[in-house]
């Protein structure tokens, strides 16, 4: 089996760009919309229901000549806090990057509290990270706490 | 920068003691006619008298005029308007809004969106922090200073939003003790005591009035709701452990006094009213001076 996946991540290397590996395989769509995947032009191929030791089950997205900012692939980490980037340039890795959750989080997670206004009105949820591991967050309007446990992604 | 007050950590100590100072001058010298020529919007999406007639006592007494509605059901909140879109018309008529909202973060937001200063009148569960500098005011009226004292607060620590505010605002001040005393259901919450162990300040917590009482400079009293029990049986066993009367404060020091942010129901005994150590009223008085002074420096008038 493990040999099967390498052989066919082989057949479909890409010249130059990303690949994003760990990805809980639950989250990949999620993944794909919050980095807005599904918006560019860029050839794009992934894998999901990989084995994995550590997840379990993984996916795995590959995008090429695609470079990505630290701020925006940081976006991921809350959903995919295991991911591992590849920075490929001419079918060799060049760099190797892992996610880290940033400082402040704009869109991405609910607030928890339904008495919250950015639950009763389009709003963009905003919230600083008070804890990474486990995950709190502190939402910027109404100023309660969202852990891990409650952690639901829009 | 415009300046909002929309919760009680947007002021630092210094900006406390302003408040305070100014709020001082105000009681000497109410009527002022600093808001000569200004509107204020008075936007009261729930209905709240008491802190609406204090707003508009406060502003009146500076020369302003208020404009507004005193409950969502006279405004264009009935039409289906978002708050997004009230906020920016009504910065377009007034120089200052004054807010009350039901949902949590309303004020925030509208303070992102107004193009004028919005001061936060209460936001459901989160923050009133006017009540809090007014309790202040009302604390430095009484003892003559904001260091060294020992709070006691009783009753529903836990969604109490007044006593989560005093705390963080006095915890800013040298020495505090807090005493807390609540039922199992309703007691401080972890995040504010791990701000006082952070600080080094010392609190400690009952689940009952106790001998130590004695002991207390002011005794903050919160109402125990019933809805706020999962279980009715909890509420019917401690809803009369958290009621103060008069013979309760027979050995307490001179100068202690009772604080609450009222209305009161029945956590507060009518035989304390006579009590001089029962304070409840004159600090809803000391609310107009304190909102007074917070409109001033809003809008650095003075």
């Amino acid at each position: 089996m493990e040999e099967n996946i390498k052989k066919k991540l082989k057949v479909s290397a890409i010249k130059d760009g990303t690949v994003i590996d760990h990805i809980p395989a639950q989250n990949l769509f999620k993944v794909i919309s919050i980095l807005r995947l599904d918006h560019i032009d860029n050839q794009i191929t992934f894998g999901t229901n990989l084995e994995s030791y550590k997840l379990g089950s993984k996916a795995i997205i590959k995008v090429s000549d695609k470079f990505f900012e630290d701020d925006e692939i940081n976006k991921i980490a809350l959903i995919a806090p295991h991911a591992k980037l590849n920075i490929i340039r001419n079918y060799a890795v060049t760099e190797k990057k892992e996610v880290e959750i940033p400082a402040e989080i704009r869109g991405i997670v609910r607030c928890f509290n339904p008495r919250c206004i950015t639950n009763n009105e389009a709003i963009t949820t905003r919230f600083a990270v008070i804890s990474k591991s486990p995950i709190a967050l502190k939402c910027h309007y109404c100023e309660k706490i969202t852990d891990q446990e409650h952690l639901q992604i829009q | 920068m415009k300046k909002d007050l929309i919760s009680i950590t947007d002021y630092s100590k210094e900006e406390y003691l302003r408040i305070l100072e100014l709020a001082a001058f105000f009681e000497l010298n109410p009527n002022q006619n600093l808001l000569n020529g200004k509107v204020v919007a008075s936007l009261f999406f729930e209905p709240s008298t008491r802190t609406r007639l204090s707003f508009e006592t406060a502003i009146s007494r500076l020369g302003g005029r208020v404009i507004g509605f005193a409950d969502a059901g006279s405004s264009s909140v009935t039409k289906g308007e978002t708050l997004h879109d009230t906020i920016r018309m009504i910065s377009n008529y007034a120089d200052l809004i004054v807010m009350r909202h039901p949902l949590e973060g309303a004020a925030r937001y509208a303070a992102e969106i107004a193009s004028v200063p919005v001061i936060n009148a209460g936001d459901g569960a989160n923050q009133h922090p006017t009540q809090t500098l007014l309790d202040m005011y009302s604390i430095l009226k009484t003892q003559g200073t904001l260091d060294n004292l020992n709070i006691f607060m009783v009753g529903d620590l836990k969604y109490g939003r007044t006593v989560h505010s005093l705390l963080m605002a006095m915890s800013d001040f040298e020495n505090p003790i807090f005493n807390f005393i609540a039922p199992d259901e309703l007691l401080m919450p972890d995040e504010y005591k791990m701000h006082l162990r952070e600080k080094g300040i010392r609190y400690f917590e009952h689940r009952e009035f106790t001998d130590i009482i004695s002991a207390a400079d002011i005794i903050y009293m919160t109402r125990v709701q019933k809805e706020r029990f999962s279980d009715p049986i909890e509420y019917e066993k401690v809803k009369n452990i958290y009621i103060l009367r008069d013979r309760m404060l027979k050995n307490t020091k001179p100068n202690v006094r009772v604080l609450h942010p009222l209305p009161r129901v029945n956590e507060i005994h009518t035989d304390v009213d006579r009590n001089e150590k029962a304070y409840y009223f004159d600090q809803a008085l000391n609310g107009v001076f304190t909102r007074e002074a917070i409109i001033a420096h809003t809008l650095n008038l003075i």
